[in-house]
């Protein structure tokens, strides 16, 4: 298969500059991608779908006859982001995860960004996801945001903008491993001649991180992950990342709990617990504080660590920051606690609650793409320009009937990456989602996952929805004079 | 500084004994539908009817008969293999072991899980047509699917506590499938006694001792076929890996690796029961079994494994089933260092 087709129809293509020629990072793939034999590729991609299957790397999805389990589509070709890209990718992240965290703290203690009116603090305490549960709480560290999956996209310049922060149980990161480790498997032959930097030390910094959160009478820490069960669409990710940590992978029926701390029921007895992973969205995490008809969690959780007889990870209530009318003060919180401007810009954003944004909103949803604040996953959105009347309607009076639950922002072209189609190669829109850990320092993996909306034309690249996925290369800063050269 | 295993949790001791179990009763089924095939073919018609005996061995006689009528071939397979109704068939027995090992995918090994993958993957597209293609080479597919696992899980999982609850669940299964093999068939074939050094008595004692993969070892032990040697060869040898003593004491062996309670004595009820039925088999002689009736001797062998498996339950699982609700946490000594 070549290249010589491909067309980069006026996108920012991660590969291809706009006259078609490559982009002097991505020329020794494409020479190893044309050298094969014809149909070798094919054959590479139907190997590294059956050893997907066969490694039962898939997820469960919704609304489907129960426990129907699709792997997430992988795509051979790779997408590559150069040293000097990440480098400010990286840079931008931790002052943005600093920022964050520093707002969550100051809007459960002192609320002094609101007091000083840099943002408005109905918008705060109305959010759905802040949790009154919280005030005053002091997680270990002052840590809030302590695994962040933050959504990058490109437009049509090139520029990176941060579309969302999912700061609240953000999955996808083993499918960042896994693909890794499938393509080294499959076409070993593609990474020659590039140093591309590895992913596989995600699961120790990240057991790193969790015994760093420990209530500090832990010698050694009992770290657990906590997860719904195998149901959950991302339980495939909940047991490998609890096998490579080498942690216990827990259910809530598994663990007591009151004041005293958590523990876990043993084949031997009760066993206490120290720091939780826990991937149950605060609203299921205990009955007892949060939606008490949740079956999921644990009754007791939140006085243990209220009592500070356990960490959890990510803390409750951190989840304020997601609420995409908040994200739209994200730079603001930058400037406030960082006394500095954002290296990774917002998506501009219109706010609905303010009648002027609304007033243009209204009148151009057929271009907007319109969100609410509290969705995710690509539910609960209005793609304009793809979009029927109808549709266009049914958001008009959502958004008049709750101007605070939604917010705009102009469609972006996001970027593109050659993938493989039938038996051609051609652009698919992509994003990016990095990975931020936060303890006592701000890691960021270099990678990441990079979603593919595999529809033609289709900007939504959520699982849910029919994306697929590429691996991630992020190369490393002496990356061989070869890129370098032209 | 010497830090001490991890205690497995309840759920999770609770899933891989049943993985296990769930693994060997499908390789048992597979095999007792071969075996029966390859007799069948060497049979004259008047023996024809071995198909229902299939069926009593897994016990689900009363359901078959509902819902599949009379016991041909193609209505046995169907049944034992691919009804996802019945509970025993190698269809349901394989989703519930993958489920298990869904559920404890961070304890079992990579490799354990992509084997029962992969047999699962074998019997989903197999159930899609409506007859296996070729009924031996399937049975032998799953079979060596299930051996693999089986080794697959003796070479690369640690030998923990985690480990011996999967041998105490597969050594279980393999006991109980001998045992009703042995029974259903020992008073079917009796009557043919007539047909004593006729060449059918012989094919279908051997049959037997295929069943359980123990031919050619029961020819090395004791040579020629006799129904009170295979008797004492499937019920009471110490090294034949699916005679009923062999198994018990492997049991045995991993629930005191379990407890660490010395050998020869117990901590629990399952030890104590499972202790009771080993020195039993020890120390019994097939011509006293045979003479106080073996059918009599089965069903009490039934009972007491019932018992070592509720045993099992109780003793370890039912932290997990105990439900929330106004445990006080007893907390273990080793663990606990709070202010």
């Amino acid at each position: 298969m070549q290249f010589s087709s491909y067309d980069t129809q006026g996108f920012y293509d991660e590969m291809f500059e706009s006259n078609g020629r490559a982009r002097p990072h991505g020329r020794l793939l494409l020479e190893t991608v044309e050298s094969l034999s014809h149909g070798q590729l094919l054959r590479y991609k139907h190997a590294a779908e059956r050893l997907l299957l066969q490694m039962g790397i898939t997820f469960n999805v919704y609304g489907d006859a129960e426990g129907t389990e699709r792997i997430f589509p992988f795509d051979l070709i790779p997408r590559i982001v150069p040293a000097a890209e990440w480098d400010r990718i990286e840079r931008g992240l931790q002052q943005r995860v600093r920022a964050l965290n520093a707002f969550i703290d100051d809007i459960y203690h002192d609320q002094k960004i609101l007091k000083d009116g840099t943002i408005p603090s109905d918008i705060v305490l109305s959010a759905v996801s802040y949790r009154k549960q919280c005030h005053g709480l002091a997680p270990p560290r002052r840590v809030w945001c302590h695994i962040t999956g933050t959504d990058l996209v490109r437009d049509r310049d090139g520029q990176y903008y941060v579309l969302e922060d999912n700061l609240r149980v953000p999955s996808g990161v083993s499918y960042v491993l896994e693909n890794r480790e499938v393509l080294k498997r499959i076409f070993p032959g593609v990474f020659e001649g590039l140093s591309v930097r590895p992913v596989a030390e995600y699961p120790s910094r990240l057991l790193e991180m969790l015994e760093s959160i420990a209530p500090g009478w832990a010698p050694n820490p009992c770290v657990v992950l906590l997860t719904p069960g195998i149901y959950n669409s991302a339980y495939f990710e909940h047991s490998f990342l609890a096998q490579q940590m080498g942690v216990r992978l827990v259910e809530g029926r598994d663990l007591v709990a009151d004041d005293r701390g958590v523990f876990m029921r043993t084949t031997k007895g009760l066993e206490r617990v120290d720091v939780i992973y826990r991937r149950i969205d605060d609203d299921f995490l205990d009955p007892e504080a949060f939606r008490p008809d949740s079956l999921l969690g644990v009754p007791g959780l939140m006085a243990a660590y209220k009592a500070g007889r356990v960490a959890l990870a990510n803390a409750p209530g951190n989840g304020v920051a997601d609420d995409k009318v908040i994200y739209a003060y994200v730079p603001d919180m930058i400037r406030y606690y960082e006394d500095s401007d954002p290296i990774l810009p917002n998506v501009p954003t219109y706010l609905c609650w303010r009648e002027n944004d609304r007033q243009y909103v209204l009148e151009h949803l057929d271009q907007l793409v319109v969100k609410s604040a509290n969705e995710s996953g690509g539910y609960g959105m209005l793609v304009g320009p793809h979009s029927t009347r109808e549709q266009q309607q049914e958001f008009a009076q959502k958004i008049e009937a709750n101007p605070r639950n939604f917010i705009a922002q102009p469609t972006l072209a996001l970027s593109r990456v050659p993938t493989i189609v039938g038996e051609q190669f051609q652009g698919r829109h992509v994003d990016l989602r990095p990975y931020v850990l936060c303890g006592k320092e701000i890691y960021v993996l270099p990678g990441g996952l990079t979603r593919v909306a595999m529809k033609k034309g289709s900007l939504v690249v959520n699982s849910s929805q029919g994306g697929g996925s590429k691996d991630t290369w992020v190369l490393a800063p002496a990356a061989g004079g070869r890129q370098q050269q032209s | 500084m010497m830090v001490t295993p991890k205690p497995l949790l309840s759920r999770v001791a609770d899933s891989v004994y049943w993985m296990g179990r769930y693994i060997e009763r499908v390789e048992n089924v597979a095999r007792f539908l071969g075996v029966n095939q390859n007799l069948m073919l060497d049979l004259p018609r008047a023996y024809s009817n071995q198909w229902q005996p299939i069926v009593d061995t897994s016990g689900d006689r009363v359901p078959f008969q509902a819902r599949h009528g009379a016991a041909t071939e193609e209505n046995v397979v169907r049944f034992l293999a691919f009804d996802p109704q019945n509970r025993n068939s190698i269809y349901s027995c394989v989703v519930a072991a993958r489920e298990n090992a869904r559920s404890v995918r961070e304890t079992i090994s990579s490799e354990m899980w992509e084997q029962i993958n992969s047999l699962y993957l074998l019997v989903m597209e197999e159930s899609r047509k409506r007859v296996p293609q070729v009924l031996p080479e399937f049975c032998h597919q799953v079979r060596m699917g299930c051996h693999l696992f089986q080794g697959v899980t003796e070479v690369t999982m640690s030998h923990n506590e985690a480990w011996h609850f999967i041998r105490v669940g597969t050594s279980l299964e393999r006991a109980d499938k001998t045992t009703r093999m042995l029974d259903v068939k020992y008073f079917i074939l009796l009557p043919s006694l007539s047909d004593v050094g006729t060449p059918y008595d012989d094919i279908q004692w051997a049959a037997v001792l295929k069943s359980v993969s123990g031919f050619e070892m029961y020819r090395k032990r004791f040579g020629r076929i006799s129904p009170d040697r295979v008797v004492e060869f499937l019920l009471l040898d110490g090294d034949f890996p699916r005679a009923v003593r062999h198994c018990i004491g492997l049991a045995d062996q991993s629930l005191h690796a379990i407890t660490a309670t010395p050998p020869g004595a117990f901590s629990c009820a399952a030890e104590q029961q499972i202790g009771l039925l080993r020195s039993e088999l020890d120390y019994a002689q097939s011509d006293d079994i045979i003479k106080a009736g073996l059918h009599e001797f089965f069903d009490a062998l039934q009972l007491k494994m019932n018992r070592i498996d509720e045993c099992i339950l109780s003793d370890f699982f039912a932290q997990c089933l105990a439900g929330a609700a106004g445990v006080s946490p007893r907390v273990l000594a080793s663990q606990s260092t709070a202010p």
